[in-house]
């Protein structure tokens, strides 16, 4: 499984990605990959209107607020 | 009757009457200052502000983001796609005051804007409200102020808006955006591949407290140098020293005022105490407004945004239009706006 966290950098991108890291640890899944997106064009790629964004497998989950770690979990759950 | 209750509860809730008697009290009674003094000034404004202004804040950003989390940026963009012309302005400069937006996301909004067809000017004209103008500082004028002012600002603050980006639209500036977003318009469609996912009440009262955490937790210091140098021309800073530079005698006061403003950045809330003691001071409120203006509508930081999407024609023409606008507003409110003191 592919997570992207999309974000330009802001605080609140980097509250997004060590949220995200943290709910990959508890469920302990190598599987998934995280990445973070940080060029603009890139992200710009998912039209997303506001930063930070959590993409699951190439599909936008959220964007412009942080979720929370159950929010995720359900998420990874789900796929 | 209904007047007296709201006299009331304005003075109680928003300009916190109590906490100043108290903090005055504690000053003199067990501190042992003397009423007189400049110190006394000093400390009593800073205290009785900083308290006020913290409580205040936590209140109101966290009505305003329950209120926000109704109004995503896409809704805003779907909104404002069905609209044309100066209708599309106004839209968008009403619904700059309620979207959740920081300056860092400007970029990622104006593209989006723009791909879903959305003319650059109503773009801008969001752009321009969204942080000139929003539901906690407007409560806070009122509270530093009074409802006229508020309300005043208000108004000012949507009118520049609204003119700026029908200007920006009548120039034909939709041409002078930068390449990379073009040819990001011309490979891909506009839309979102997005579950429209409806935040239940916990998310919201959840998204509500974290915006109280993270706003102040960026804020607070603002606030407290804007206290602090507030405190100072409170008690320090002799009254003829400012009426000579900011005074309605000075015919160049409120581009003094404007010129200093712009490339400061620093939120509303720290401005607003700067502003407070300058109207203490005797600086006419049309001066005042265009300080707090140009600090909060423009600032380095959302100037460097907004220029890496669009060619510098159309930069200077909205620093352009945003300075003239201040100015414009700064002297109407200076000739005409005495009877909103």
């Amino acid at each position: 499984m592919e997570i992207k966290v999309l974000g330009t950098g802001c605080k609140k991108c980097q509250v997004l990605e060590s949220q995200v890291r943290r709910v990959v640890e508890a469920l302990d899944r190598k599987d998934i990959n995280i990445t973070k997106v940080e060029d603009i064009k890139d992200i710009m790629s998912y039209n997303i209107l506001s930063t930070p964004a959590l993409v699951i497998n190439e599909k936008v989950k959220v964007f412009g607020r942080i979720p929370s770690s159950d929010e995720i979990t359900r998420w990874i759950k789900e796929i | 009757m209904i007047n007296s209750i709201f006299v009331w509860l304005n003075d109680q809730l928003l300009k916190m009457t109590w906490l100043e008697r108290s903090v005055n009290n504690f000053l003199s009674q067990i501190l042992g200052i003397d009423i007189d003094t400049l110190l006394f000034k000093s400390l009593s404004f800073f205290i009785y502000d900083v308290i006020k202004i913290f409580l205040l804040l936590a209140v109101l950003i966290f009505i305003a983001s329950y209120i926000q989390s109704f109004f995503s940026p896409d809704r805003t963009r779907k909104i404002l796609g069905k609209l044309k012309g100066v209708p599309a302005n106004t839209v968008g400069a009403l619904l700059g005051t309620v979207t959740p937006f920081c300056s860092c996301s400007s970029i990622p909004i104006f593209i989006g804007f723009t791909k879903a067809g959305l003319p650059v000017g109503v773009t801008f004209s969001f752009l321009i409200s969204s942080p000139l103008v929003d539901l906690a500082s407007v409560v806070l004028l009122a509270s530093i102020f009074n409802w006229k002012i508020a309300i005043a600002y208000v108004i000012v603050g949507l009118i520049i808006a609204i003119v700026g980006g029908t200007l920006i639209s009548i120039f034909k500036m939709d041409r002078y955006i930068e390449d990379f977003v073009k040819e990001s318009i011309q490979n891909q469609s506009g839309k979102v591949d997005f579950d429209d996912y409806k935040m239940t009440k916990k998310e919201r009262y959840n998204y509500a407290i974290y915006q109280v955490k993270e706003i102040i937790s960026k804020v607070w210091l603002f606030v407290l140098i804007g206290v602090g140098i507030g405190a100072v021309i409170h008690g320090f800073i002799p009254q003829t020293w400012i009426e000579t530079i900011l005074g309605n005698n000075n015919p160049f006061s409120v581009f003094i005022a404007t010129i200093i403003g712009i490339p400061m950045y620093a939120d509303i809330f720290g401005t607003l105490p700067i502003a407070e003691a300058l109207v203490l001071k005797g600086v006419g409120i049309g001066t005042v407004l265009a300080f707090m203006m140009a600090v909060t509508a423009l600032s380095l930081p959302s100037m460097i945004m907004i220029k890496r999407v669009v060619k510098p024609k159309l930069f200077y023409m909205f620093v352009g239009i945003v300075t003239v606008g201040i100015l414009i507003m700064g002297y109407l409110f200076n000739a005409f706006g005495g009877f909103l003191l």
